[in-house]
């Protein structure tokens, strides 16, 4: 693989790289993203926005409890998520636990929802802690049972203890696997990172090793996607883009869980990443309540007030 | 389609606005005799028609600020005094709203600015200053600091109700009475300011206003019985004000212009420096004495740093101050439009090279696109004039000693930037430049608790802390 030539896979060139990136100010970056949230997102632009947001969430269970039954209900949803109304686009993916992915694609197929990714994700999601060869099969077998996206975990131990290279080689390896059958997506778990510099400095790694996306987190841990983590992940696709022209999506996950926060998201791309960024292709939203309160709001703009929970579906 | 915001203005049925204003004397407002209109500069719409103070009225004011002083003001114990500053901001922060879009409506800065920025500090100056009216005796400025008597402040458009703050609220902490004149282009809200006095029972004659141009602040200075003058504004009429107060009891603070240096050096934080460039010098539309006008760029990382800015520049959102999304307001007048027309020009006839955000201008009102000009040295005078606009002057350094030589190589010394996570090089660096303010890996954040002021032409004195309160007390141990 060629790392854009960025870096030669030796760990020497990798911490050349890495060390070659600015730091992150905390104090600046959150000062910019609650700038940015403040922006005022009304009539058309908020129901282009809402629908686009619809477009862009990876409707994600990941229960110990899921069960076909739970899975298939939720496919119904991603596909069309108020049945009452067919102009509602569609959701970008289906997100689940690597056995439930068959389940998913062969209920998405049967009921016209071929558009509709199914997402797994791996690597021993979501502490990431197993062995190389655990963590290929679980890949593996995920692909093999359909999944167009691998939603993988790094080694959060071996990044916070130095050992990028490890870091590095993993994603690497995934990526092989991934092939041309799957996008992968790299979750961070920005909450266990802790650091703005962190999360920079793993973006760029991410990236130079694959990614074809980049995710805050497993939603297993707080914070998760909080608007800065989302703000530096965004300035590093961006910065990427600049150096090897290669556009890098962007995930972020867990505690979006309101129109409010969805529009914040979108805001945040707009203004950092840049509008190429608005679309499906580059920016997700892995969340589960978040799609019936986009349902809502919507109703709301429409019908001018704000509808009983009980007229969108609880799948 | 692409994200377009919709419009989202602030509404401005908030604020009632008089066809006419007089001026507020004696806890009253009392009619004026000549009168001048103020307008949005955004529209050009006429807003109100506000007197202009002779010297009758000026007059009137200054007795009725010393009534109030050796009546009431002077004998009233500092705990006292502090319960009406208290009760000052507490009216501010219920009626931000109104003072925010008054504000943003008579300034033309945008209404997201004057709503988070200048009507919660105002409000802040108020709080912070309450509480040390019953403290003067530990501020550590003398045992018994005792009053001057009647202030006479004069104040900028800039920040029209902020820089109201600033003045009256140590000055009234400190047991004096004032005689305030706003600038020309913005007296509405020092006059809604005078309701809220009344609302707040403030005795009669402790606060006055008159407004007026600068015939009317030359009154102000030159009248005996003014006892201290603070003045905010250019450098040109500060020097005019240190002549004629010079054989005279008076004392006197001055918070000039000011032509600030933002250093970024090549192991800052680029993203964060970027948007620290920004609000250096297009917060306010660059009306701000206090501006990182001129930005020093160490040369490794130059290029850089310009493609960044110039990417960040064309997201700022230029137009109706009053949209909530509006990043960039309108300049404030015309006169200052062509003062920054015109010094734009000189940096293109001296070889500067001028890039402005693409972004379309509205066709009525007063405007100038975010704009910012490389390849200027010191030689060059949009690197030396104080412009007061969204004109950023870009130059660059190769070593640490060179940008503090450069950044000191001014007339001025109000405010400087640096920029870098190199803790050792920060303190090193703040300790090298001569400016009242330094700013680390931040720019333009104010706060009470703070003193401000200028080195060199830049000013004298400080305002805000305990540095600006002893500037509004006698016999003070510490300037």
């Amino acid at each position: 693989m060629s790392f854009y030539g960025l870096v030669d896979g030796s760990d020497a060139s990798l911490k050349k790289y890495l060390g070659n990136l600015s730091g992150v100010d905390q104090v600046g970056a959150d000062a910019r993203a609650a700038m940015l949230a403040t922006r005022s997102i009304k009539t058309t632009s908020k129901r282009w926005a809402i629908d686009t947001a619809i477009s862009m969430v990876d409707l994600t269970t990941l229960e110990g409890a899921d069960t076909p039954g739970k899975v298939q209900a939720l496919c119904t949803k991603a596909v069309r998520p108020d049945p009452t109304d067919s102009t509602v686009p569609s959701v970008g993916a289906v997100c689940v636990y690597n056995d439930m992915v068959g389940i998913a694609r062969t209920h998405l197929d049967s009921i016209g929802g071929q558009h509709v990714g199914v997402a797994a994700v791996s690597t021993a999601f979501p502490s990431g802690r197993a062995s190389m060869p655990v963590k290929i099969q679980d890949t593996q077998d995920a692909i093999d049972a359909g999944a167009s996206e691998i939603d993988m975990v790094i080694d959060r131990g071996a990044f916070l203890s130095g050992r990028y290279i490890e870091v590095f080689n993993e994603i690497v390896a995934i990526r092989e696997i991934c092939g041309t059958k799957a996008h992968l997506k790299v979750i961070f778990e920005t909450g266990e990172l802790v650091t703005y510099d962190n999360v920079r400095k793993a973006s760029f790694l991410a990236m130079a090793a694959g990614a074809d996306f980049i995710k805050t987190s497993t939603g297993k841990v707080a914070p998760a996607a909080t608007a800065p983590v989302v703000l530096v992940m965004l300035e590093a696709v961006r910065d990427f883009y600049s150096m090897t022209k290669v556009r890098i999506g962007v995930k972020p996950a867990g505690g979006i869980r309101n129109t409010k926060d969805a529009i914040k998201q979108l805001v945040l791309v707009n203004e950092t990443a840049g509008p190429e960024w608005l679309t499906p292709s580059l920016f997700r939203i892995g969340a589960s309540a978040l799609l019936n309160d986009l349902l809502m709001q919507r109703m709301k703009m429409d019908d001018g007030y704000y509808a009983s929970p009980q007229y969108v579906t609880i799948d | 389609m692409s994200f377009e915001y919709a419009p989202a203005p602030e509404s401005r049925a908030v604020v009632s606005i008089k066809a006419k204003y007089g001026h507020f004397i004696g806890g009253k407002f009392v009619a004026g005799s000549k009168h001048f209109p103020t307008i949005n500069p955004a529209t050009e719409e006429v807003l109100s028609h506000i007197a202009l103070a002779g010297k009758a009225e000026v007059d009137a004011a200054v007795k009725s600020a010393r009534k109030a002083y050796v009546t009431t003001w002077s004998k009233m114990s500092g705990k006292e005094r502090g319960k009406y500053l208290f009760r000052i901001a507490r009216i501010m922060q219920e009626r931000a709203r109104e003072f925010a879009v008054l504000e943003t409506l008579d300034n033309g800065k945008p209404i997201r600015e004057s709503r988070d920025v200048d009507v919660p500090l105002a409000a802040a100056h108020f709080f912070y200053h309450g509480g040390w009216a019953d403290k003067l005796e530990y501020a550590g400025l003398g045992t018994s600091p005792k009053a001057h008597g009647v202030a006479g402040q004069i104040i900028p458009w800039n920040f029209p109700l902020l820089m109201l703050a600033w003045k009256v609220a140590p000055a009234l902490a400190a047991g004096n009475t004032v005689v305030l004149k706003p600038a020309e282009t913005t007296s509405l809200t020092a006059l809604l300011f005078a309701e809220v006095c009344q609302q707040a029972e403030l005795p009669a004659g402790v606060v006055n206003i008159v407004t007026g141009d600068g015939s009317t602040g030359a009154l102000i200075v030159n009248h005996p019985g003014i006892d201290k003058i603070a003045f905010t504004g250019s450098t040109e009429v500060g020097k005019i004000i240190a002549r004629a107060v010079a054989p005279t009891h008076k004392s006197v603070t001055l918070e000039l212009g000011g032509k600030a240096a933002n250093i970024v050096f090549e192991d800052a934080a680029i993203d964060e420096a970027i948007e620290g460039i920004v609000n250096g010098i297009f917060f306010n539309q660059g009306h701000v004495c206090c501006a990182g006008s001129r930005l020093l760029l160490q040369e490794n990382i130059a290029e850089e740093v310009l493609e960044k800015l110039k990417s960040r520049m064309a997201k700022i959102r230029v137009g109706d101050p009053m949209d909530k999304n509006t990043d960039l307001g309108a300049i404030n007048s015309k006169e200052q439009l062509h003062k920054i027309t015109e010094l734009s020009t000189v940096g293109d006839s001296e070889g500067g090279e001028r890039w402005s955000a693409p972004c379309e201008l509205p066709s009525k009102g007063f405007w100038f696109a975010p704009t910012i000009f490389t390849g200027v040295t010191q030689s060059h005078r949009i690197a030396r004039e104080e412009i007061f606009g969204p004109v950023l002057s870009v130059l660059t350094f190769r070593t640490p000693q060179e940008a503090i030589d450069k950044a000191n190589n001014t007339p001025f010394g109000l405010s400087a930037g640096i920029w870098s996570e190199k803790g050792s090089k920060v303190l090193w660096a703040s300790q090298q430049l001569r400016a009242g303010v330094i700013w680390a890996n931040t720019f333009n954040k104010f706060d009470p608790t703070s003193p401000f002021g200028g080195y060199k032409e830049s000013g004298w004195g400080r305002e805000g802390g305990r540095h600006g309160l002893s500037a509004y007390l006698k016999g003070a141990t510490h300037e």
